[in-house]
């Protein structure tokens, strides 16, 4: 019997700190680890005594590619513990610079981080060097991505003009309106891509997945909707805990999310897709006829194919918002303090993400839960590791590692949003 | 911006200063600003370095290394003149940093027509505010030497 070990001890090309550790023998995979020792971050344990105001700030600092995913996670989850609805114009503004996250986080994962792995080239220097007009798409359509946050949220790192209940300053009409051409632009280079990107060459593989994502009987969902599967799931936002669990498992400091029953889903584009194709504009289920895809894919690798229609798809509803859009006014509805429970999901580039709060009376927040979307996804990233691995055998050792790193990145993990915190007990004597 | 500020080049501190010795670009630029210097903080996110590439043809970038080398060496290149080495400059975020910057903006023929690079070799990239002894030592003596050299400054 001959034993084998893959071993990446720094992925490269993903967000965060994370390895990986294969182990082979014979032709058995005995074990398979996606070790994530990005430094624990504890934020739902320091938002406990915090106002439940200053939670969409506190919590947008999770991740710096995607705080609107935690932004208006936390807004939604504040303002039903707190009882307030907001108004259309605001729920547009939202939706809006939500298309800004997805356009710059999907571009830079598709063009820059994970075209490499399907070209042979070790990075995004190489594929400027030879494929120089492809990286000048690529920056073009991810800065469409930043100028909405800029112009909606005041920056595009960690937005400053979101809040509780909604805006503190509505951007000016013709600011908005002037995105418009470029976006146009975008919707049409998003195409572009994925039809040239479609010419890849795939590793073959399929899975009959559980796809979990939000699911909305007119939208394309990104900050609305039930949370839904493939699977018949279809259940309120506030049940989440009646379905999903996380578990703390020894060689990662990000929770594992699970089924009740103990399986793995997946959440992030793929589920979106699945969950909701006919929800997308006819331009985009175009793109994915013309680029080889059915309403479902369940090829991982084809995930990047999938994030570019997204990228299609959030250039032109951001483009339809940014024609109609009308400045809220006021820009955002008071939230008295108030005690409550509130609950709240909405679409990252990278899948769901949940968050839970209870408050006091005074509005202070008494507990705290984010579920972010790579936690949900480790369990599906280690069970594709293990299928792929088993399927690829014959590969040299080299061979496998590229793919085992190719299979990570189909899923954008975002590690250092996932990192979680460890209930602590100390016992006094 | 005062006067020289104007004409003087974006000088754009890259780091996390909640890193410990990563915080040194930001310091350097801290400081430098507080002279009145066109100077920035930046998180080191390489798209948003490109972006900048575009709009500045004269640049100095401040980051830490981490080569191996004594702490607190000082390190600096002419980007226009040879490649930069990418195991060299620390980030811990790894999405696209500085090195990849550079080089992308190379091979798509935007570099910004004057780009300096200066590295400060740091010890402790560990969770925490503040500058080990000799890194803050090269820092401070960067500061004084740019302030000097810069234009509008003398």
């Amino acid at each position: 019997m001959t034993d084998r070990i893959i071993q990446v001890d720094a992925l490269a090309r993903v967000e965060g700190e994370g390895a990986l550790y294969v182990q082979l023998r014979g032709g058995v995979v005995e074990k398979v680890e996606f070790r994530i020792f990005e430094p624990p971050r504890f934020f739902e344990a320091f938002l406990r005594g915090r106002d439940a105001l200053e939670t969409p700030d506190i919590t947008s600092r999770i991740c710096g590619i995607c705080p609107i995913a935690y932004i208006m996670s936390a807004c939604q989850s504040i303002e039903m513990a707190l009882g307030i609805g907001v108004t259309p114009e605001i729920d547009a503004l939202r939706r809006l610079i939500y298309c800004g996250e997805w356009i710059q986080s999907h571009t830079l994962h598709a063009v820059m981080l994970h075209a490499p792995d399907f070209l042979g080239l070790d990075d995004a220097i190489q594929i400027a060097q030879s494929h120089p007009d492809l990286v000048r798409t690529g920056l073009r359509l991810k800065k469409i991505g930043n100028s909405l946050m800029e112009c909606i949220g005041g920056r595009a790192v960690h937005p400053v003009n979101t809040r509780v209940g909604g805006f503190y300053r509505a951007p000016d009409r013709e600011a908005v309106r002037a995105l418009v051409p470029e976006l146009e632009w975008g919707a049409h280079a998003a195409r572009d891509l994925a039809l040239a990107f479609a010419r890849f060459d795939f590793p073959d593989d399929d899975f009959d997945y559980t796809f979990v994502s939000l699911i909305h009987p007119e939208v394309y969902p990104i900050l609305e909707g039930r949370i839904g599967s493939n699977r018949g799931l279809d259940i309120a936002v506030a049940d989440f805990n009646d379905h999903f669990v996380e578990e703390h498992v020894a060689r990662s400091t990000a929770l594992h999310g699970r089924m009740r029953d103990g399986s793995a889903y997946l959440v992030g584009p793929l589920a979106r897709y699945a969950n909701n194709f006919d929800r997308l504009t006819p331009d985009c289920q175009a793109t994915a006829r013309e680029a080889g895809l059915g309403p479902v894919v369940r090829n991982p690798f084809k995930s990047i194919l999938v994030r570019l229609i997204e990228v299609q798809y959030a250039c032109e509803e951001a483009a339809r918002l940014a024609r109609a859009y009308t400045p809220p006014d006021p820009a955002f509805v008071e939230a008295p303090a108030r005690a409550g429970v509130g609950h709240g999901c909405t679409e990252a580039p990278r899948g769901i993400c949940y968050h839970s709060y209870r408050l006091d009376a005074e509005g202070r927040i008494e507990h705290a839960q984010i579920v972010p979307p790579t936690s949900q996804n480790q369990p599906q990233i280690e069970a594709d590791l293990a299928r792929v691995v088993a399927n690829n055998l014959d590969l040299p050792d080299k061979d496998l590692k590229w793919l085992c790193e190719q299979t990570i990145r189909n899923y954008d993990p975002c590690i250092s949003c996932s990192t979680h915190f460890l209930k602590l007990q100390v016992d006094r004597v | 911006m005062s006067d020289r500020g104007k004409h003087a080049p974006l000088i754009v501190g890259i780091g996390n200063r909640f890193r410990m010795d990563d915080g040194v670009g930001p310091r350097v630029a801290e400081m430098l600003h507080e002279t009145g210097l066109n100077a920035h903080v930046h998180a080191g996110d390489g798209a948003g370095l490109l972006d900048l590439f575009e709009d500045h043809d004269d640049i100095i970038l401040v980051d830490a290394t981490r080569s191996g080398a004594a702490p607190g060496s000082l390190v600096a290149f002419d980007a226009g003149l040879a490649p930069l080495r990418a195991d060299m400059f620390h980030y811990s975020t790894h999405r696209f940093g500085l090195a990849e910057a550079v080089e992308t903006a190379r091979a798509l023929g935007c570099l910004p027509e004057k780009l300096r690079v200066y590295g400060i070799e740091g010890k402790d990239f560990g969770a925490g505010v503040g500058l080990t002894a000799r890194v803050e030592h090269t820092a401070l003596a960067l500061v004084a030497d740019l302030a000097a050299d810069l234009p509008g400054n003398k």
